[in-house]
């Protein structure tokens, strides 16, 4: 199955193809070809999972060569190794015998599936296009699969009556195809394709109701801003497709990168982009405004973009590229990076955001941008196996609270916690116990899934070198504990403050909530200290070759960070529950009350972005543009014809008509009015003549005389 | 000296005769100063002809001699001519060539 | 036997049908059109025969070729032939005629006279494919400009209301192209050992002195460059478009640029080598402007067919940037950029025209809810959109990313820095192709109708539009999915254009 891989992202294509021209003709308006063709990817990505697992580890890596100082071939030794298993048939040589000099001694690994035929040849180039499995490239289509089998199911219950309810899942199809292209691929461009597919198939589902102008603004709000970032994305392929030596191989491009022949620039430019690229995508700071927005669509395919698609994709490419951001960033290096800060600074900028919000999907959608803020900066901090598992943990925590956001808000029709929600823990138990379940897990306390790898997030931080982001991520941990806390109460605790009597949901949306809680508490289980399984499957030759730390399970570092997860919820519920603490701040201080305005305001970026550079450049920028054209270029254009029209008149008029006209009959009249002075001298007298004669004869001779004797 | 005599006899001569041509009225008198020219002419040619000691001015007088002649004829034919017509030949009269 | 006449067949079939055509009399509307479509469908099946036994591993080499005396005094010989680069866009020539036929089935642009815009339609095609196949100076020039005319009178009798001014801007614009060219063809004559034959000018003309090279380029560069149209010389194309009636803003769209791209490949860089270099970098920068400018100008119209006609600016600067790398990922991506433009513009234009026809306006602003009266026509049009902004997996993306890709590393002798900076330029025109095009989309797509057309019963897509469409979409597609099929033809050929570059670069 591993070799056939290909099979998984195709089926949700084939499925997109058959629901979009049948879907409308099935009696169950096309979720039947769609919910089959995800369960059985979703079946056949376990299979893969169980094979990958069973795959036995025959592929040693060596740790990166202790800086330059030794000589000679050692830093071709990863590309090499990395060339060698590409060619089917042969065996990765046993190399490691003659480099004793690489570092550590790293237990052997599973050699990744790699399977490739021609896509094209252009200019001396073969560019190779098939599918690369190991063990990251699994566990995203495990987990892509999963998340995207339930919000199948969810959906036929919750979008049921949608006025495109084919169309609905036509899109939810790519999505996933989408995702799936991009997880497997082993280059960077069918990487593009399934990175720009899925931003396309945002774009459709975010603006799924389309009448609302809201809801398109939306749409559009999120392509351009992760298109913004792609301009990154696009450059940094670019750049190391030459850096690499004409490839987009995946593998051969990390190889290049952490083989120590490039200049450092090169990479660092290179890392550089392609971070932009995951700053639009992964809802970074400062491109992070789009994704509340895109709050708009349906709740269902909130939870597909920020559980397991769309969202961090930014992050997987970070993964799936960390030998470009390892060498390009010197993440091995400590103190400060590029991506961990921006990662840093996106944990702590959108928690903060998370509390002023009513819209229980917003605060779901501000949580989302932090924690991917925490991916990111794993991965920045040299945690990659943290970034990774946290990434995992949260697809199902993060699932499972918009899927509980959206059962709640099936019930009460609404998303405002303020003003439709409270006290629903009664009537909605189901509801109320699988998101609190997710809420705990997503605040860090043990033993649910969000402990373990926060805790993974923290150690890796602070002994890697990154004693900030450590803080950074100890107070990202009191903070998403506390909204996580305000969010429940307001939801499910005081009184009813909606209309109507809400109830349970049916079950096609009650049995994914279940299920997601299910992975929730246990799937941190899977790295825990003592039995890291999860380091050991997905750890890829990249991650080893750089020689990315372990470390060893830290109690001093997990007490803390659960603690902190605990003061922020107790925080919370003193405030809420007990009534403790300043209340009503905004309207006693005045400093709060600025707090909270620049909060309110989104610290002003919204109305940089959609007033200031959107507005400018759709508005005067472009109608200056178009000025400059139509007056400036085409006043040129225009202005030559109108002066060549000015120039034929003024040829004609003038020049033909007065000049050379002219001289012709200036030549005629010329000469009857010379005849006419001349007619005055033909007297008719012949004496005249004679005397005419002799005076020319009289003035002739004279000249001669005068001249030849002169 | 022996050549200068001749010569100003005939730019005497000339004269007379141009005066003659410009300034009478009589087509009759006019004709005859056109002789003396003529003949101041002639004078002029033989003078040089003996000065070059060649014969050729000679040649050339007898040549004028016979176009003078025949000029008068064709001359005083059309005086009559006119005379006839006008019953004048005074020449300030004649001018039907006017343009 | 076939291998002699084949191309000639290509070429003057349709004149031959033309003629034909004129003797038609002019009641039978009806055999007019059958004998335009068995007209166009005879050539395309030439076409197919042409593109069935052409020798793919061979596509340096110029196949079908034909070389007979023509006018001897002036030794210019009716030489025409095929190569990886012209079949392309012969076979897109082609297909989009017939696809024109078939559009116009049942909707002739006023004041009808099928008979008239029929046969011009088939004269420009006879101009179009004798461009991509002539392989001597005075043949291209008289195809080049035999397309000049009908165009003319397509835009100027069956137009819009401001027909006039746009047709005679269009035919004077290119026809000082084309008078500067001429001059160049002549300069290139003398220079060149006295011959117009293209492939023996490209083993002549690195000889010619840089100086006299890059004069003559200045010709040529001003013939190519308003045909393309590059920026600042681009102001014909949106009022030609917004005039001309659809079938002719498609065929303005999807074929006629392309012969100044097409003579900027085929004429100017192989014989003028060192002068190619020396223009290369403002090229590039006009090519780059253009992308921006293009873009901006997009998102200030009003005017649906205004802003995809400005939409081909942005899109032909990718083509001339990649032309402007002279490097074979840059020039391929530039023969893709052109096909798939082609394609997916000839397609924006197609739906255009029909929006026009349903709604009796192209004013954006009173448009609206496309998806909800006709969604068909309308998903045609966002998959169309998005092909033109250059979504991966669809065509646009091949024209645009290898173009941006070889801006990275230009052919030796070129500045890096600055084609690097024409790179990140032209990466950012591609947020703005996905602005101005989404934000089209949002305001004639999605929403609800305009008061004026709420009750208005508008037809979805129906028969032959299906028909005109099915192909191109599929193309649109299928090229997006496997660039491979254009890469692998045009590979070979870009390759000796290059190779000459680089014989006399180094």
């Amino acid at each position: 199955m591993l070799e056939n891989a290909w099979i998984i992202p195709a089926l949700p294509v084939l499925s997109f193809v058959l629901i979009l021209f049948f879907g409308k003709r099935l009696p169950k308006g096309g979720h039947e070809i769609g919910v089959s063709a995800v369960a059985i990817a979703f079946m056949l990505a376990c299979v893969c999972a169980v094979q990958w697992v069973q795959r036995p580890a025959d592929l040693e890596v060596h740790g990166p060569v202790e800086e330059h100082a030794a000589p000679g071939p050692m830093p071709h030794a990863n590309a090499v190794a990395a060339f060698e298993e590409k060619e089917p048939g042969h065996e990765p040589t046993e190399g490691g015998g003659q480099e004793k000099e690489g570092e550590h001694e790293a237990e052997p690994i599973r050699k990744p599936v790699v399977r490739e035929v021609t896509w094209f040849d252009n200019g001396q180039t073969r560019v190779r296009a098939g599918t690369h499995i190991d063990g990251l490239a699994v566990t995203m289509m495990f987990v892509v699969t999963l998340i995207s089998l339930l919000v199948h199911v969810f959906s036929t219950s919750y979008m049921h009556r949608d006025r495109r309810y084919t169309h609905y899942f036509a899109a939810l199809s790519l999505f996933t195809a989408g995702m799936l292209v991009m997880v497997t691929a082993n280059n960077t461009l069918q990487l593009l394709v399934g990175w720009e597919l899925m931003g396309v198939c945002s774009f459709m589902l975010i603006g799924h109701w389309w009448e609302e102008q809201n809801n398109s603004n939306a749409a559009l709000k999120a392509f351009f801003t992760t298109r913004t970032g792609d301009v990154g994305l696009l450059v940094g392929i670019a750049v190391l497709f030459f850096a690499a030596g004409r490839t987009f191989d995946i593998a051969e491009i990390n190889a290049a990168a952490l083989g120590g022949d490039l200049s450092h620039g090169l990479v660092l430019a290179g890392a550089a982009a392609l971070l932009c690229g995951v700053i639009g995508k992964s809802a970074q700071f400062p491109l992070h405004t789009w994704l509340p927005d895109a709050m708009a669509g349906p709740t269902p395919v909130s939870a597909l973009i920020h559980a397991a698609t769309m969202v961090v994709a930014g992050v997987y490419l970070v993964a799936r590229l960390y030998g470009v951001f390892w060498s390009g960033f010197d993440i091995g290096g400590g103190g400060v990076n590029a991506v961990a800060l921006v990662g840093g600074t996106t944990v702590l900028i959108a928690a903060a955001l998370a509390f002023v919000q009513s819209d229980i999907k917003k605060v779901l959608a501000y949580s989302t941008v932090s924690q991917l803020g925490y991916m990111v900066m794993a991965l920045g901090v040299g945690a990659w196996t943290a970034g990774v598992f946290h990434l995992v943990t949260h697809a199902f925590f993060k699932g499972l609270l918009f899927l509980g956001a959206g059962s709640v808000s099936h019930a009460v029709h609404s998303f405002d916690m303020k003003k439709d929600m409270g006290g629903l823990r009664e009537h909605m138990p189901t509801t109320y116990r699988t998101f609190l379940i997710g809420s705990l897990a997503l605040a860090g306390v043990p033993p649910l899934a969000g402990f373990w790898s926060k805790d993974e997030i923290l150690l890796g931080a602070s002994s890697n070198g990154y004693p900030i982001f450590l803080v950074v991520g100890l107070l990202g941990a009191v903070l998403t504990a506390a909204y996580m806390t305000r969010c429940v109460y307001l939801t499910f605790f005081g009184d009813y403050r909606g209309h109507g009597d809400p109830h349970e949901s049916p079950p096609a949306i009650t049995v994914p909530l279940v299920v997601l809680a299910g992975f929730s508490v246990f799937a941190g289980l899977v790295n825990v200290p003592g039995g890291e399984w999860f380091a050991e499957w997905t750890e890829n030759e990249t991650v080893l070759s750089a020689g990315v730390a372990h470390h060893s399970f830290s109690p001093i570092v997990a007490v803390i960070g659960s603690a902190m997860g605990l003061v922020g919820i107790a925080a919370g519920y003193a405030y809420y529950w007990r009534n403790l603490g300043p209340h009503r701040l905004t309207q006693s201080s005045g400093p709060a009350r600025t707090a909270y305005r620049i909060l309110e305001d989104k610290y002003g970026l919204d109305r940089l972005y959609t007033d200031g550079v959107v507005s400018a450049i759709k508005g005067p920028i472009a109608r200056g543009a178009y000025w400059f054209n139509q007056r400036v270029i085409d006043g040129v254009v225009n202005g030559v014809g109108i002066a060549a029209r000015g120039l034929a008149r003024f040829v004609y008029d003038t020049v033909d008509q007065r000049v050379i006209d002219g001289a012709v009959n200036g030549a005629g009249m010329g000469a009857e009015d010379g005849g006419k002075v001349l007619r005055l001298m033909q007297t008719g007298r012949v004496q005249q003549y004679a005397l005419f004669l002799f005076g020319a004869v009289v003035v002739l001779g004279g000249t001669l005389v005068l001249f030849t004797t002169g | 000296m022996y050549l200068n005599q001749f010569l100003f006899l005939a730019a005497f001569l000339f004269c007379v005769g141009v005066y003659g041509v410009l300034a009478r009225k009589n087509a009759v008198l006019v004709l005859m100063s056109i002789e003396l020219i003529l003949n101041a002419v002639n004078i002029n040619l033989v003078a040089f002809g003996l000065f070059r000691e060649s014969v050729a001015g000679q040649v050339f007088a007898l040549f004028v001699i016979a176009v003078a002649a025949a000029e008068v004829g064709v001359g005083l034919a059309i005086v009559i001519l006119i005379y006839r017509n006008r019953h004048s030949i005074d020449l300030t009269e004649v001018d039907m060539m006017k343009g | 036997m076939f291998e002699s006449w084949a191309l000639t067949l290509v070429v003057f079939l349709p004149t031959a049908g033309a003629a034909l055509l004129i003797a038609v009399p002019r009641r039978a509307e009806s055999l007019m059109k059958m004998v335009a479509l068995a007209t166009t469908l005879a050539t395309a099946a030439v076409g197919v025969a042409v593109l069935a036994r052409f020798d793919y591993g061979a596509t340096d080499k110029l196949q079908f070729e034909v070389d007979r005396p023509w006018i001897d005094v002036i030794n210019s010989r009716y030489h025409v032939g095929l190569d990886g680069i012209s079949l392309p866009l012969l076979a897109l020539s082609m297909l989009i005629t017939v696809l024109c036929v078939i559009y116009s089935w049942d909707h002739f642009p006023e004041p009808h006279n099928p008979k008239a815009f029929l046969a011009l339609m088939l004269v420009l095609e006879t101009g179009m494919n004798g461009t991509f196949v002539g392989q001597d100076l005075i043949l291209f020039f008289v195809f080049f400009e035999l397309v000049l005319l009908p165009m003319y009178f397509m835009i100027g009798v069956w137009g819009g209301p401001n027909r006039q001014y746009a047709a005679i801007k269009f035919f004077l614009f290119t026809l000082f192209g084309s008078a500067l060219m001429i001059l160049a063809f002549l300069a290139l004559y003398f220079k060149g050992g006295n011959t117009f034959d293209i492939p023996e000018l490209a083993a002549n003309g690195g000889s010619i002195a840089r100086d006299t090279q890059i004069l003559i380029f200045g010709g040529l560069f001003m013939g190519f460059a308003i045909k393309v149209p590059m920026f600042p010389f681009h102001t014909w194309l949106p009022d030609a478009h917004t005039e001309a009636p659809t079938v002719g803003s498609v065929i303005l769209a999807a074929v006629l640029l392309k012969l100044g791209t097409y003579g900027f490949i085929r004429i100017a860089l192989p014989i003028l080598p060192d002068a190619s270099r020396a223009w290369a970098p403002w090229i590039g920068g006009l090519a780059v402007i253009g992308i921006i400018y293009g873009a901006l100008g997009c998102l200030a119209q009003k005017d649906l067919k205004r802003l995809i006609a400005f939409s081909s600016v942005a899109h032909m600067g990718f083509v001339m940037l990649g032309i402007a790398t002279l490097t074979d990922y840059g020039i391929n991506a530039a023969v893709f950029g052109m096909v798939a433009h082609g394609l997916i513009t000839g397609m924006l234009f197609f739906i255009a025209g029909s929006i026009q026809e349903r709604y009796g306006t192209r004013e954006m602003s009173r448009l609206g809810g496309l998806l909800l009266q006709a969604p068909r026509l309308a998903w045609l049009l966002g998959f169309c959109a998005m092909a033109s902004l250059g979504l991966p997996g669809l065509a646009g993306f091949w024209g645009e990313f290898p173009a941006i890709l070889a801006a990275y590393q230009p052919a030796p002798g070129l500045s890096e820095a600055l084609f690097r900076f024409y790179m990140v330029v032209a990466a950012v025109g591609t947020v703005f192709a996905a602005g101005y095009l989404l934000w089209m989309y949002q305001r004639t797509a999605f929403g609800t109708a305009k008061k004026e057309f709420a009750d208005a019963h508008v037809h979805d897509v129906h028969v032959p539009e299906w028909l005109a469409w099915a192909p191109l979409l599929i193309l649109i597609l299928v090229l997006g999915i496997f660039p491979g099929l254009i890469f692998g033809v045009t590979d070979g050929a870009v390759q000796t254009v290059t190779s000459a570059l680089q014989a006399i670069g180094d």
